[in-house]
């Protein structure tokens, strides 16, 4: 019986020659990403070894990342502290991957690994973020855990007690129309899947639909994976994944591919036809209430949120640029754009696109997760609306319970951020 | 025998849980004082320690979805709730067993608030109404975590054996 990219990944990271959905295995890691909670991860490393006798020494500070990304600039003291702990233990320890709140070098976590060459095909990453599940658009094995299991992969260099997931395939046919993007294919299928419809699954991507798609794109499709409740998504690396790491990511050495076996057990297949979607709209409060633009009428919106690691990316400000340049943003309309790395910042300085976006009323912010989450920045106020390019909808989401968000791809929050009301952009 | 102080839907969010605006804090005996916070009543009789400790919280399915945020389970484990669902999000499941957080898994659960439960290996009678649900024995890979006392010990465990055989 054959082997699906995962399992295949997962056989090799735990020395054994054939796995399956359901057997347990203890895969080495080649990369540990944290954030600002690796405060708590210092934590529960410190217990691990309390009265042990042993030193508190990480496996190999190579392959720890620590991005801070979720309140930066610190909005409190609280969180200042627990940056300056985190620092005095990257230095500490050694670990060199360490991205600080700086133009040189920051970002949102889920960019700055992919584009500083950190994400390889075939290899084993943890982070202790949900939407880890970001980096299998590079066709690595990528998934979220808890900061206590992130601990015990410091100790240890390897995840305990894996249970290997079965995998759903998804094959994407056709070329999107003009003003559909990738964000629109994933809402599509979180809709179809349900939120808790890959649970314990990971989403294996497949088809023409996906071969012509960037590795940006990949990206958003992989991020929101983990709303369909799957430990990851993944796109098996291909020649676009060889030119992303050669061309943008820095890696000269040749990328390894992993490909499923032909008679490799998938526990579902979905075919998305990609031409024959329009822009969807995932509506309040639940991710999988997906709907297409079209049968979303007569919203209203006071805030637009384009950016984070969902959409954040160099293409993402392009489309809202390219819809929104010479025009201006609607009165009674507030706009966030929040770029997913300080090099996608520049790179979008340098191109214009971020003047086409504060001549139309947009406020460009630094990049970082704050307002996607509710920590910082960009709140909303009792019964506002938001339409947002960011990948949870939850009620509470963006810092008020007492407010609605909706996801969308870029092309619409850019075409209703004109009009203030969810718009087609095409 | 234990009391149901609450009962919710599908999806319960990590964000409802623990909004995402008290994330900058971590530590397991801070988390408490903001579980449910959105929920202000509740999160007032919490605080007001007026819930007791293994009182029960049914749900339905994909309780936990969302963020991986540990504090999730931490502010749950803080209050030492049974959490009694259909069905659960991975992470907060994985989560859970790490930390210490009794989770039942019941897919065909049926409670009120106020009803008194008995849980057992496997089935979870509702006493105030006599109905009996079979329970979802957790993979044996969280199991062995929950029978070693939480991920702490077992790690340590793991470090301590490793030790041995490099000196040895």
């Amino acid at each position: 019986m054959g082997m699906t990219v995962v399992e295949k990944i997962l056989a090799r990271a735990s020395g054994q020659r054939v796995v399956k959905a359901g057997n347990v295995v203890e895969p080495a890691v080649d990369l540990a990403m944290s954030h600002e909670n690796a405060a708590l991860v210092m934590n529960q490393f410190a217990e691990i070894y309390k009265d042990t006798g042993l030193e508190t020494k990480i496996w190999d500070p190579s392959k720890i990342a620590i991005i801070f990304d979720h309140r930066v600039p610190a909005e409190s003291s609280k969180t200042a502290t627990n940056q300056k702990k985190i620092r005095d233990f990257v230095a500490k320890q050694g670990i060199t991957k360490f991205h600080d709140i700086r133009a040189d070098e920051g970002g949102i976590c889920h960019q700055i690994l992919p584009e500083n060459g950190y994400v390889r095909p075939g290899g084993v990453i943890v982070g202790t973020d949900s939407h880890t599940t970001s980096h299998g658009a590079l066709g690595a094995f990528s998934f979220g855990i808890g900061a206590t299991e992130m601990a015990a992969v410091w100790a240890l260099g390897r995840v305990l007690n894996v249970e290997v997931p079965g995998t759903i395939k998804v094959i994407v046919r056709g070329k999107l129309r003009e003003g559909v993007l990738p964000k629109d294919i994933i809402l599509h299928v979180i809709g179809k899947l349900t939120a808790e419809g890959a649970n314990f699954k990971v989403i294996e991507f497949h088809g023409d639909g996906i071969a012509s798609m960037t590795t940006s794109g990949r990206l958003t499709v992989c991020n929101m994976t983990v709303e369909a409740g799957a430990t990851s998504g993944i796109v098996p690396a291909d020649e676009e994944t060889a030119r992303y790491l050669r061309e943008e990511a820095g890696v000269s050495d040749a990328a390894e591919r992993v490909a499923p076996d032909p008679d490799a057990v998938y526990s579902q297949v979905l075919e998305v036809d990609a031409a024959a979607l329009s822009p969807q709209i995932a509506c309040p409060h639940t991710v999988d209430n997906v709907k297409p633009v079209g049968e979303v009428k007569d919203v209203r919106v006071q805030q637009i949120v384009i950016g984070s690691c969902t959409n954040g990316r160099l293409d993402d400000l392009q489309a809202a640029a390219k819809i929104l340049k010479g025009r201006r943003v609607a009165k009674g309309v507030r706009m966030l754009v929040f770029p997913a790395s300080w090099r996608i910042y520049k790179d979008a300085m340098r191109q214009g696109v971020l003047s086409d976006l504060v001549e139309a009323g947009a406020v460009v912010m630094n990049p970082g997760c704050g307002c996607c989450l509710g920590v910082h920045q960009g709140a909303l106020g009792d019964g506002e609306v938001a339409l947002s390019t960011t990948n949870r909808n939850f009620k509470g989401r963006m810092g008020n319970p007492n407010a609605e968000v909706y996801l969308c791809s870029p092309a619409v929050a850019a075409a209703s951020a004109l009009t203030g009301v969810i718009t087609d952009p095409r | 025998m234990a009391k149901v102080v609450l009962v919710l839907g599908d999806d319960v969010s990590t964000d409802a849980i623990y909004p995402g605006r008290f994330m900058a804090t971590v530590l397991p005996g801070e988390t408490p004082q903001y579980c449910f916070a959105d929920m202000t009543e509740f999160n007032t009789r919490l605080k007001a320690k007026k819930v007791p400790p293994e009182s029960v919280i049914v749900a339905a399915n994909n309780f936990g979805c969302g963020s991986s945020r540990e504090q999730a389970a931490s502010t749950l484990k803080g209050y030492e709730f049974i959490i009694v669902a259909k069905g659960f999000a991975r992470i907060f499941l994985q989560n859970s067993a790490n930390l210490g957080l009794r989770t039942i898994i019941c897919p065909t659960i049926e409670a009120a608030e106020g009803d008194e439960i008995e849980i057992a290996a496997a089935e979870v009678v509702n006493m105030t109404s006599g109905a009996r649900f079979a329970v979802v024995p957790l993979p044996k890979a969280r199991q062995d975590i929950i029978d070693a006392g939480g991920l702490i010990a077992y790690a340590r465990k793991k470090v301590l054996e490793e030790a041995g055989k490099k000196r040895s």
